[in-house]
């Protein structure tokens, strides 16, 4: 690993083993024993090991070492982008006026866009992207925000000062948990998060050590989420801590499923009941392809619950530029709004997030435009609605393709993909691979997995990264890829999985 | 009843002392906007020079950085658009790196492969070829999250059992350091810079401070800032190499906070980073001592502190902590792409022969101008105003320099329940229009008073703030007489 010389378009760069690091490692101030414990509890498998061996294995193929493949797939992390989706024109056209204001000047840029720049540029101190905004973010961009969820929400109102924009939902989330954890030993907070959950919960939770509470989702019945499995969870969690959130991902990452009103109405009164601070990560709001499903926001069911709860129920929903029809990942935008925050509370909140200075600005220029998108009267319109509906339709039609195709594989079955941009099928795994990976110290899921990177350089994650059943076997693939590709990856799975079962029975 | 109220939110959290400076701008703004509507309020408009952020406060954003990042996030500007050849290439090149040839995409935990080389080649370059690691570096959203990131990895700041953890921090400091230390529930362990030596840090304050923790909480690490901030001091190699040492017999853990590194004009004074004099003290010292050096886009020629665009070098680190390092520093998913474009911008300068390096270097002369004339000339007209001295101006964005009260002032502050300097700063941007930052902020020592003023900032706004401050300072002075 020290010694890869990295050749890139003609720029060379050494990988030089510096003489400061080799030493013998004896007495560091920063060792295993000294190092925040917190800290070694933190796994995130969206980023790890098997991750950490497909770039290794890219690296290998640049450097021409024969494989069976000619390429990585990686399937492994919600990155529309880096599978081919092309952003949408409007959204960089504006971010790049914004960048460059030269370009106002320049004739191929349409009157929208630079309408757009220059009312955010007036908004940017001293008139660039290159200066600190406030720590809650740009007011007019905050506002604007307010006025897409109100009219998201058929109208129920939002306060611009009950939003923060972060740097993507993460850094909103984990603010949050910071927010929400206190107390000792018994009385420690406890969050309840589904199993299966994107691990950035449970990695926030074990770095702030917080209780985890887990409660399962239903594969049997499309991973739907039952109030009493929450009840049981909440029950046995009160015996040994404080239990004072419930996350919910809705559309759920990795499991696709869409809550149905009566399900979000159900976990409404169930957090009135218990008392319990409800965080709503609702980033693949956009997402949602099947059938007789549709995306609710938290917020709207709420309010339509009436006053005995829109008033009393303490919520905080999630949003970010990454997902959606937009995938804008890099940028790192994103928001929360907080519900019927306690004002002591939130001027915690806000001393909170000034710790972290600000939020990228183009990230919060991009977040502008995914709320304050160009209106029907408006030039950019017509390319914007089909550049969005084009991207929306191939993910649902990738995502019915996907199902279809998985179902057909004996030993794999696979949930319908409702939403969000994920599947989590379950693999029927032989005895003699469970054997065969409990000898080498791994998950048999990540068995699987690591044989199917070095057999098909498909990258995908281990089901025991996000939480599943005892005895339950799963992975998570993005059914990003383009579709050609897609069809060709699910092929390839099937193939590896019929060797897989044969080799090991 | 609100579920979350305040008894119940953790005692650390409500302990971050809330930053006085967030009102004051504001109210800045707030001024702003009423002299705007034609209110009429004794000044006809608000100049903030509180914020160590030279776009806010008139400088220009460089030609070459903006043409590259325009054309990276709109990518058809490379075929419609006079753009010059140099930034072409450099766009394709940077396009080339990132997936799916789009900057949206996710990068690699330590950023995108290609920009971390150059970023380990400029370190290696400016330290006069001491090797550097790409491996060891991790671009984040701005050089805070990096800071923050490490200060996790160094104790477990969530048990109460054992004793706080500890970091020696200079006083002053800018606040936000004080506040991730607060967050994580971390104890601020104070050693004085001596403002009669410019500022300079001592290794036997150093030690006191330490002694002084024993019992107290658990120091394990030492937090400098060079080029100072809020102080402008920029250190030698011999007071460097005093304080490796001193970190290195007193096993704390080295945190070097750089980011000024491109701003050191005062005569007679050279930035040299912490890691190259490490590097030249030679074994043992210069394998063993752990330390993490902190830059960014923000505060350099480039200034572009919107962007999020910082990195960390961690040198030395125990291989298995660096494995969680990854861990850690991955659950960010990675560093903003364009904050990791502009690091790029600021590795990889355009050179002579470049075509746009007629432009830059012309943009960059003058910004050099600008920090030249303002760090030799503001810290004397300061000293020339009664009531006010002014240490000589090393480096870094801001002067500090230090109020002497009349008595009658301090007793009326105490009466309002105000710090005096945070009084004196209030009236000065109601009466004046002048935001600055009131020392308090900061730290000082007892019974002492000062302002920070950032000089990143062009000449002629300098001057008016200057004119006007001194003008506000001698009717103060005679108010209180």
């Amino acid at each position: 690993n020290q010694n890869i010389s990295w050749a890139i378009s003609g720029t060379e760069c050494e990988l030089q083993k510096p003489n400061m690091t080799e030493n013998g490692l004896g007495n560091r101030v920063l060792n295993m024993d000294t190092m925040n414990p917190n800290v070694k509890r933190v796994e995130y498998a969206v980023r790890g090991p098997i991750v950490q061996r497909a770039l290794q294995i890219e690296k290998e193929l640049k450097e021409g070492v024969e494989k069976p493949f000619t390429e990585v797939i990686k399937a492994n992390i919600g990155d529309a982008h880096a599978m081919g989706q092309k952003p949408i024109t409007f959204l960089r056209q504006v971010v790049a006026l914004c960048t460059y204001p030269d370009l106002l000047e320049d004739d191929k840029f349409p009157e929208d866009a630079k309408n757009r720049a220059r009312r955010i540029l007036q908004a940017c101190g001293g008139g660039s992207i290159g200066a600190y905004s406030a720590s809650p973010g740009i007011e007019i961009i905050r506002q604007d925000v307010a006025k897409y969820i109100e009219k998201r929400d058929g109208g129920i109102p939002s306060d611009p000062d009950s939003i923060y924009l972060s740097t993507g939902a993460s850094d909103a989330i984990v603010t949050m948990l910071k927010l929400l954890t206190s107390g000792e030993g018994k009385n420690r907070t406890g969050v309840m998060i589904s199993i299966p959950q994107y691990p950035l919960y449970s990695a926030a939770l074990a770095e702030l050590a917080a209780v985890q509470i887990s409660y399962y989702l239903d594969e049997d019945k499309c991973w739907s989420l039952d109030v009493n499995e929450l009840r049981r969870a909440v029950k046995a969690a009160r015996e040994h801590c404080n239990p004072r959130a419930l996350c919910i991902i809705n559309p759920g990452n990795p499991t696709g499923q869409v809550q149905s009103r009566q399900c979000i109405e159900d976990v409404i009164r169930f957090a009135a009941e218990e008392h319990l601070f409800l965080m709503a990560d609702e980033v693949y709001q956009d997402n949602v392809y099947a059938e007789g499903c549709q995306f609710h926001s938290f917020k709207k069911v709420l309010f339509e619950m009436g006053p005995e709860y829109s008033s009393v129920v303490e919520l905080v929903s999630f949003h970010s530029t990454s997902k959606c029809f937009m995938g804008e990942c890099g940028f790192r935008g994103g928001y929360m709004e907080v519900v019927n925050m306690d004002p002591e509370v939130k001027l915690q909140l806000t001393k909170l997030v000034s710790v972290r200075l600000c939020p990228p600005i183009p990230g919060q220029a991009l977040l502008d435009l995914v709320v304050n998108p160009p209106q029907p009267d408006e030039p950019s319109y017509a390319t914007f609605i089909k550049e969005r509906t084009a991207n929306l339709d191939i993910l649902a039609e990738k995502a019915k393709m996907t199902e279809q195709v998985l179902n057909t594989v004996p030993g794999i079955h696979c949930n319908p993909v409702q939403g969000a941009m994920y599947t989590f099928p379950r693999l029927s795994l032989p005895e003699k691979a469970i054997n065969a990976a409990k000898e080498k110290g791994q998950a048999p899921d990540m068995f699987y997995c690591m044989k199917l990177l070095e057999e098909t350089g498909i990258c995908l994650v281990p089901g025991s990264g996000f939480g599943q059943r005892d005895g339950t076997y799963h992975f998570r693939m993005t059914i990003l890829p383009a579709t050609e590709k897609l069809k060709v990856v699910l092929e390839k799975i099937r193939e590896f999985h019929k060797r897989f079962t044969e080799e090991f029975s | 009843m609100s579920l979350l109220c305040l008894r119940e939110i953790c005692r650390k959290m409500r302990s971050i002392k809330q930053t006085e400076l967030e009102p004051l701008v504001r109210r800045a703004n707030q001024i702003r906007t009423e002299v705007t509507q034609g209110g009429r309020k004794p000044c006809k408009d608000v100049i903030d020079v509180s914020w160590g952020d030279k776009h806010r406060g008139g400088v220009q954003p460089l030609t070459f950085v903006r043409q590259v990042l325009a054309a990276c996030l709109y990518p058809q500007l490379i075929h419609s658009y006079k753009l010059p050849g140099d930034v072409r290439q450099r766009v394709q090149s940077l396009l080339g790196a990132c997936d799916g040839g789009s900057v949206g995409s996710y990068t690699p935990t330590g950023g995108i492969s290609y920009i971390q080389c150059s970023v380990s080649n400029f370190i290696s370059r400016r330290d006069g070829g001491v090797p550097s690691s790409p491996e060891n570096i991790f671009m984040t959203s701005g050089s805070q999250r990096s800071i923050m990131q490490v200060l996790n990895m160094l104790a477990d700041f969530h048990n109460q059992a054992s004793l706080p953890t500890g970091v020696l921090t200079a006083v002053p400091t800018y606040s936000s350091f004080k506040m991730m230390l607060q967050r994580l529930g971390a104890a601020v362990v104070p050693y004085y810079l001596d403002e009669e030596q410019c500022w300079a840090m001592e290794v036997e304050e150093l030690r006191r401070a330490l002694q002084a923790s024993k019992g107290v909480c658990n120091t394990v690490a030492l937090y400098v800032i060079n080029p100072g901030n809020p102080t402008g001091h920029v250190q030698s190699r011999k007071c460097i190499e005093k304080v490796i040492r001193f970190a290195a017999e007193e096993r704390l853990f080295l945190m070097a906070d750089e980011v000024y590194q491109e701003s050191v004009f005062g005569e007679g004074s050279e930035f040299v980073s912490y890691k190259k004099v490490l590097s030249e003290m030679g074994p043992p010292l210069s394998h063993t001592v752990e330390l993490a050096s902190f830059h960014s886009a923000s505060k350099g020629f480039m200034g572009e502190c919107g962007l999020r665009g910082g990195y960390v070098e961690l040198v030395n680190l125990d291989p298995a902590v660096m494995r969680y390092a990854y861990t850690l520093f991955s659950t960010d998913i990675c560093a903003p792409v364009t904050g990791q474009l502009a690091l790029e911008l600021m590795a990889n300068p355009p050179r002579p022969g470049d075509p746009s390096y007629p432009v830059y270097a012309q943009e960059t002369q003058s910004i050099r101008a600008m920090l030249v004339h303002n760090m030799s000339w503001v810290p004397e007209f300061l000293n020339n105003i009664p009531g006010i001295s002014c240490q000589p101006m090393m480096g870094g964005a801001f002067v500090f320099p230090r109020l002497y009260l009349p008595q009658a002032a301090i007793e009326k502050a105490k009466v309002v329940g105000m710090q005096p300097d945070l009084w004196y700063c209030k009236r000065l941007l109601e009466e004046a229009g002048v935001c600055v930052g009131p020392g308090c902020e900061y730290g000082q020592k007892e019974g002492t008073h000062h302002i920070r003023l950032c000089v990143m900032t062009p000449v002629e706004t300098m001057e008016e703030v200057l004119k006007r401050l001194k003008n506000f300072h001698l009717h103060f002075l005679k108010e209180f007489s």
